[in-house]
């Protein structure tokens, strides 16, 4: 499944960059009911981790109000070059990750 | 003359206004159901909650409440002595009233988180942000939901 | 008044002799696009903020994957499709001389799946289905909408007119009531609109998840409280077919956000 990663790739040093995130998951809210009256068991991302050359630069607790394929916006100061990388845990052993590079000169 | 139901409304809210027997009760504006009140309190404990610092955007009126785009921000210089640690955003109507916990540090260089959300109704929004000298300030927004014309069953 | 409207029908029919009462003129015809607001534009507007792209992507590793009996992707047949897939959509449903009958692009991705790659076909709203009609008709983002040229095809376009006009369902409405009749009014909040089918298979905020227009027009078929067709039942390739080709002249927008 599929996540979409914007990080600028090149900034200079100082400068705040946004990072936008989206990932593929239903957030099945656990209040749902099918036709038959069944409950449909709650499968959420439950945290989200941005890391930056190995620390946590922004992490985000999850509810069942975010809405499908979560989106997240946040911002960060381009410090030196590397790597990001996002990680998404959930519900049902859920887990994936991403990353995306940046040059700061 | 008679007097109708409506104008005996419109003299009981008045009379509410003057301070006599309260007749029609209007609902305070600060009023919170207790769900919504526990899980604000399960986040700031017993800190005072000031309002203020915090801006909350959302469309006026939302297109569909399945997803409702969203973004928070704080007036912070975001120093490392001077910091916003955590949002927390709320709401009053779904089933359960949390939608976000996001936590910054100064490094964040800005306060300010989007995402999209769920609002199963028009109701209020809450968010509250912690600073890093412990201080709870929030604001809180009535948004508009409205309902698709055709919804279909789920399959 | 009367007479008014007499002039106003007259200057119309003299303007556009070819054009049927109540269908809407060429230079007319606006997307759903048109009657979002801000946020919903800028969703759909930037790539990296449009949650159809993630299918799109999907899609495009599927279109590489070698699947079924034969051990082919589309890829080993088509190469690279942002060549050989670029306005394809934007002709669909087409002809199929086989058949003898239009098919809409699913169809044809899973004609494609039991001739050419002996694989089973993907259930219709199916993830990869959506994900790999999405990465092809992405491929058209921008092309102008000509389904419906093909003179094979005039039969159906007029099947799928008579249905878009035939009232039905309970509230005993025709799609053209509303689409063709009361565009930019509302219905309940939401704003009415045209029913161009632009930008499918598309994102909706209700559904919150890539969708076909047979799950749209099905959708649309419930809400006025008639039996909707079965997918890909012949009426729905046909209502299909006659949207795209009333839709002629409007760009490709796939993946689309829609309220």
């Amino acid at each position: 499944m599929a996540a979409l990663i914007n990080v600028p790739a090149k900034a200079k040093r100082g400068d705040i960059i946004e990072i936008r995130t989206l990932t593929s998951h239903i957030m099945e809210t656990g209040f749902r009911h099918t036709a038959d009256g069944q409950l449909v068991p709650r499968d959420i991302i439950t945290s989200f981790t941005c890391r930056y050359n190995g620390t946590e630069v922004f992490r985000a607790d999850l509810f069942p109000a975010i809405a499908a394929n979560p989106y997240l916006s946040f911002f960060t100061i381009a410090k030196e070059s590397g790597k990001f990388e996002f990680e998404w845990i959930g519900d049902n052993g859920y887990s994936s990750t991403a990353s995306a590079s940046i040059t700061v000169e | 003359m008679p007097t109708t139901r409506r104008q005996f409304l419109s003299l009981a809210g008045s009379a509410t206004v003057a301070g006599t027997i309260p007749i029609v009760t209007l609902r305070p504006l600060e009023a919170t159901p207790a769900m919504l009140t526990a899980a604000i309190r399960n986040v700031v404990g017993e800190a005072q909650i000031r309002t203020g610092k915090v801006k909350l955007d959302i469309p006026p009126l939302v297109e569909n409440g399945n997803t409702v785009p969203m973004t928070v921000s704080v007036a912070s210089p975001m120093t490392a002595n001077d910091y916003v640690k955590s949002i927390h955003v709320f709401n009053e109507k779904n089933p359960q009233p949390n939608i976000g916990n996001f936590h910054l540090n100064p490094s964040s260089g800005r306060a300010q988180v989007s995402t999209r959300i769920r609002l199963a109704d028009t109701q209020k929004v809450v968010a509250i942000a912690r600073l890093s000298d412990d201080t709870f300030w929030q604001v809180a927004t009535e948004i508009v939901v409205t309902l698709a014309a055709c919804t279909e069953e789920m399959n | 008044m009367t007479l008014w409207r007499a002039i106003m029908v007259a200057a119309l029919v003299a303007a556009a002799p070819a054009l049927l009462a109540g269908e809407i003129p060429p230079d007319a015809r606006r997307s759903g696009y048109t009657f979002m607001g801000p946020d919903t534009r800028a969703m759909q507007d930037d790539d990296t903020s449009n949650p159809g792209m993630l299918f799109v992507l999907d899609g495009e590793a599927l279109w590489g994957k070698k699947t079924g009996a034969a051990g082919k992707a589309c890829a080993d047949c088509h190469g690279d499709a942002r060549g050989s897939m670029k306005g394809v959509a934007a002709r669909y449903p087409a002809f199929d001389k086989a058949l003898a009958r239009p098919v809409t692009l699913d169809q044809r991705i899973n004609l494609c799946r039991a001739d050419h790659q002996q694989a089973t076909p993907l259930p219709y709203e199916s993830r990869d289905l959506l994900a790999l009609s999405a990465f092809v008709a992405h491929q058209s983002r921008g092309v102008a909408i000509t389904a419906g040229d093909d003179p094979a095809l005039k039969p159906f376009v007029a099947q799928g007119r008579d249905l878009f006009m035939q009232r039905e369902g309970q509230l005993n409405l025709a799609c053209t009531n509303c689409h063709d009749d009361n565009f930019d009014r509302r219905l309940a909040g939401a704003p009415i609109t045209q029913a161009q089918p632009t930008g499918y298979p598309l994102y909706r905020l209700e559904w919150q998840t890539l969708g076909s227009l047979e799950r749209r027009l099905r959708s649309c078929m419930s809400g006025v409280r008639a039996q909707a067709y079965d997918y890909g039942a012949p009426e729905l390739v046909a209502l299909e077919l006659y949207l795209m080709s009333r839709a002629r002249g409007l760009p490709m927008e796939t993946p689309a956000v829609r309220p």
